[in-house]
């Protein structure tokens, strides 16, 4: 078990990689930079499928059913003990997080095609960015990114998780603003940043809740002490006491909002195509994005406990799928239409994820990565050729100058649009099948939006493809002159993703097509580890309820009926496409335009929610002078504490003042003037008549004597 | 004539206001000064008198005691005189008013 003894070394591989670049790179030349890098991911793709081999036919022989756990070191811990606290239930826990790597079908799944994919596009870059400069800092972003990608879904455990986490958003901020000349390729970064920020903290909330809930934040630990009985389901949305599961995991829904970009933290995702067309491939389409479907996925036993919390998912699932597919419609940049793409897509994972369809969700995570990589990588070649232009309006009549690019793409467009048998028919049918039939009031009201979505998706790709490789040819005669085929190393990853476009599907039949669901079957041992959904009825709840090997359920017609559904809405979808754009020439009209131009400025402008969030949130935007939302509320309480706060403490400052110069007068008149003063005055006042009686004149005191003497003789002598 | 007591004390009394008003009449001090010699004199004659009338010597002794008391105050106001005379060159008491307001 070579392989996966060493599965330590996957992540390092391409963290090598970037680290050789972060000293070196300026120095080597591009083959020694693409030799490096590329190859890092060479090896690491081999050292993966060599691990996940071992895994299927060694370990799961020896240890059915239990995932391969390796722990390399303590990360954070209680080597001293000092890290112990007390959960929720008052149990003494000690807190620590290792540095270990966990391999079951899920992380298996996606360390595959986060390998294999990311390794076909490494291989395309080397075409696409050729001529470019930077060449060397983008292979180490890339390889950091896939170091961090793979830390991310190899963890055993939450916080190693956050790691890897938080390294993808710092690799999609580096890449995003690749060209960080331009602007609006900084701003966009920024923008992806400051997004996924928002959601990490709702991840970190999760996370602490995790811990404060069960004492520890290993996934295998999470997920049996989940699964044991310990907590109930918890029914009613509330948070607080006796909530907390639906607590947890709404803000770990909220983390993986912001990173898959659901609503409301999907603005971040059109913006993030400034970035050159490989990073939009790899991180906005397979991997990056899938993160969030990944966290919601090893939870699910968690999430099993809070039924609100699923709801939600579905709900908010639903709604973005609907939404972006509303705004794809009326894109003219090619690059946008997929971005909105993949906003759909992401929410049609997480409406399988709400629905308690975690295999669905995977499936669908799993197809996807290689039509939308295809797509992305495409369009890449597309703007190649045309010398960088990404306006569909400037484009047109391509098919029989790129036939492999063109070829390709078909290939992709068809596998989401969901014609059978291409992959995206049976993942996506799956996730419309599970939400349809379990048995929950509302959930039929997703699947009419999820039915609109599918017929959505499929007329604006046709659109897409029309537009560039039909029609008239509408760009400029100069720009016409060089359109030419691209080189080998773009046009082979295309071909190689189109085959897995084609055939990835194959591995999730379904049983009412008489196939076995293999990789339903792959996953079970991961699904079927949490509690029983509460209200699970569909295939999947089935399966994981007969606890076995696949047994072949009683199929219903209604499945049947909603795949004929499916096909038919790709079908209208084609046919619309094609009646307005398969001979779109000079100033081609847009349809909804015509039938309806208030929606279409509406969806043209994105439904005007960057605008609402820039008078809500930035602050870029203001009411005459007044700046609202949360930016408002800062000035609000700016201008409160500058007035009224301040104000008071000046207030208080003027008023001793004043008090003490009413004193200061009450001191200088009234007591120094009247009573001090006044006093000697009187007494000064009164003295002049008093001291009139002395003359200084003894003759005259003597006088006075004698009178008096005389007197009382007088008195007593005729008494 | 017989003289009686009465002739004695009738003179003390006279010589006594006419010291008196001496006293309150005179502006030179020197005559205040003489003046209140004859009062205290005018009284050394009244107990001279009545020591004779009631043969005892108590009167005469006193007299004598007033005689040096008489001298002394001579004495004293004299040597006040003199040196208020330093200050103010004048000896009418109109014009020594300094405890005048």
């Amino acid at each position: 078990m070579f392989f996966l003894d060493h599965i330590w070394v996957v992540p390092l591989l391409p963290a090598l990689g970037a680290a050789l670049m972060f000293f070196f790179g300026r120095r080597v030349s591009k083959s020694a930079v693409s030799g490096v890098c590329v190859g890092a991911v060479v090896l690491a793709f081999v050292m993966a499928a060599g691990a996940v081999w071992n895994y299927t036919h060694d370990w799961t022989a020896a240890h059915p059913g239990r995932p391969f756990e390796k722990v390399m070191y303590t990360w954070l811990g209680p080597d001293d003990g000092g890290t112990t606290f007390t959960t929720q239930a008052g149990a003494p826990a000690e807190f620590k997080a290792e540095a270990g790597f966990l391999l079951d079908p899920l992380s298996s799944i996606w360390l595959l095609f986060v390998t294999g994919v990311g390794l076909l596009i490494h291989i395309y870059s080397i075409g696409y960015m050729g001529h470019e400069g930077g060449y060397y800092r983008f292979f180490g972003y890339m390889n950091l990114f896939m170091f961090s990608m793979l830390t991310l879904v190899l963890a055993n455990n939450y916080a190693m998780m956050f790691v890897g986490w938080e390294g993808v958003g710092l690799c999609s901020y580096l890449l995003i603003g690749f060209y960080f000349h331009r602007h609006s390729a900084s701003m966009a970064a920024n923008k992806a940043f400051i997004t996924n920020r928002v959601g990490d903290a709702g991840m970190l909330l999760g996370t602490f809740a995790v811990f404060w809930l069960f004492g520890t934040v290993n996934f295998q630990r999470v997920t049996e002490m989940a699964g044991s009985g310990m907590f109930p389901a918890e029914h009613g949305l509330r948070f607080g006491p006796g909530h907390w599961i639906t607590f947890a995991t709404l803000m770990l829904f909220v983390g993986a909002c912001g990173k898959s970009a659901q609503l409301p933290l999907y603005v971040w995702l059109p913006d993030a195509m400034e970035g050159p067309t490989p990073v939009s491939a790899l991180i906005h389409a397979a991997t990056m994005v899938t993160a969030g479907v990944y966290m919601v996925a090893r939870s699910h036993a968690l999430f099993t406990l809070a039924p609100e919390t699923m709801k939600v998912v579905a709900v908010v699932g639903c709604l973005t799928a609907v939404f972006a597919a509303t705004i794809a419609l009326v894109q003219n940049d090619i690059k946008r239409v997929l971005a909105y793409s993949t906003i759909s897509q992401l929410g049609y994972m997480f409406l399988a994820l709400g629905v308690g369809a975690f295999a669905a969700g995977v499936f669908h995570v799993f197809t996807h990565a290689f039509f939308k990589a295809l797509l992305f990588l495409g369009s890449g070649s597309v703007i190649h050729a045309l010398s960088g232009e990404q306006d569909m309006r400037n484009m047109g009549a391509l098919w029989r100058k790129i036939p492999t690019t063109a070829k390709t793409m078909l290939v992709a467009t068809l596998a989401i649009a969901g014609a059978p048998p291409l992959a995206g028919f049976f993942s996506k049918d799956e996730i419309l099948w599970q939400t349809f039939s379990r048995d929950h009031h509302a959930y039929w009201i997703l699947w009419v939006l999820g039915f609109l979505t599918a017929l959505m998706t499929s007329f604006y790709m046709f659109r897409l493809m029309y537009l560039t490789f039909a029609g008239e040819p509408r760009m400029s005669h100069e720009v016409e002159h060089h359109i030419h085929e691209s080189p080998k190393s773009m046009t082979v990853p295309l071909v190689i993703l189109a085959v897995g476009s084609l055939a990835a599907g194959w591995l999730g039949i379904p049983s009412a097509l008489g196939g076995s669901n293999r990789f339903e079957a792959f996953l079970h041992p991961v699904f079927a580890g949490g509690a029983p959904a509460a209200e699970a009825e569909g295939e999947s709840a089935q399966a994981a309820a007969a606890g076995g090997n696949e047994k072949p359920e009683p199929v219903q017609p209604v499945e049947y009926v909603l795949m004929l559904a499916s096909v038919g809405a790709a079908l209208l979808g084609w046919t619309l496409a094609k009646r307005a754009y398969s001979q779109a020439g000079k100033d081609y009209p847009e349809p909804i335009n015509q039938l309806a131009p208030a929606v279409y400025r509406t969806l043209y402008n994105k439904w005007y929610v960057d605008e609402a969030y820039d008078y809500a949130f930035t602050g870029r935007r203001k009411a005459g002078n007044l700046r609202l939302g949360a930016m408002g509320l800062g000035d609000a309480l700016w201008a409160f504490d500058a007035n009224v706060v301040d104000g008071g403490v000046n207030g208080a400052g003027w008023t001793t003042r004043a008090v003490s110069w009413l004193s200061i007068q009450w001191d200088k008149y009234v007591i120094d003037g009247v009573l001090v003063n006044g006093t000697a005055v009187v007494t000064r006042l009164f003295s002049y008549p008093v001291r009139l009686v002395q003359w200084g004149l003894v003759q005259w005191y003597a006088l006075v004597m004698v009178m008096g003497l005389a007197g009382f003789m007088v008195y007593y002598v005729f008494r | 004539m017989e003289l009686s007591t009465l002739h004695y004390l009738v003179v003390a009394a006279a010589l006594f206001v006419i010291g008196t008003i001496g006293v309150l009449t005179r502006r030179n001090v020197v005559i205040i000064l003489m003046s209140i010699e004859l009062i205290l004199n005018a009284v050394n004659l009244n107990l001279v008198a009545f020591s004779r009338l009631y043969n005892g010597l108590q009167g005469q002794i006193f007299s004598i005691f007033i005689i040096t008391d008489a001298a002394a105050e001579a004495a004293v106001g004299l040597g006040i005189l003199i040196a208020f005379f330093r200050n103010k060159e004048t000896v009418n008491v109109d014009e020594i008013d300094l405890l005048k307001f």
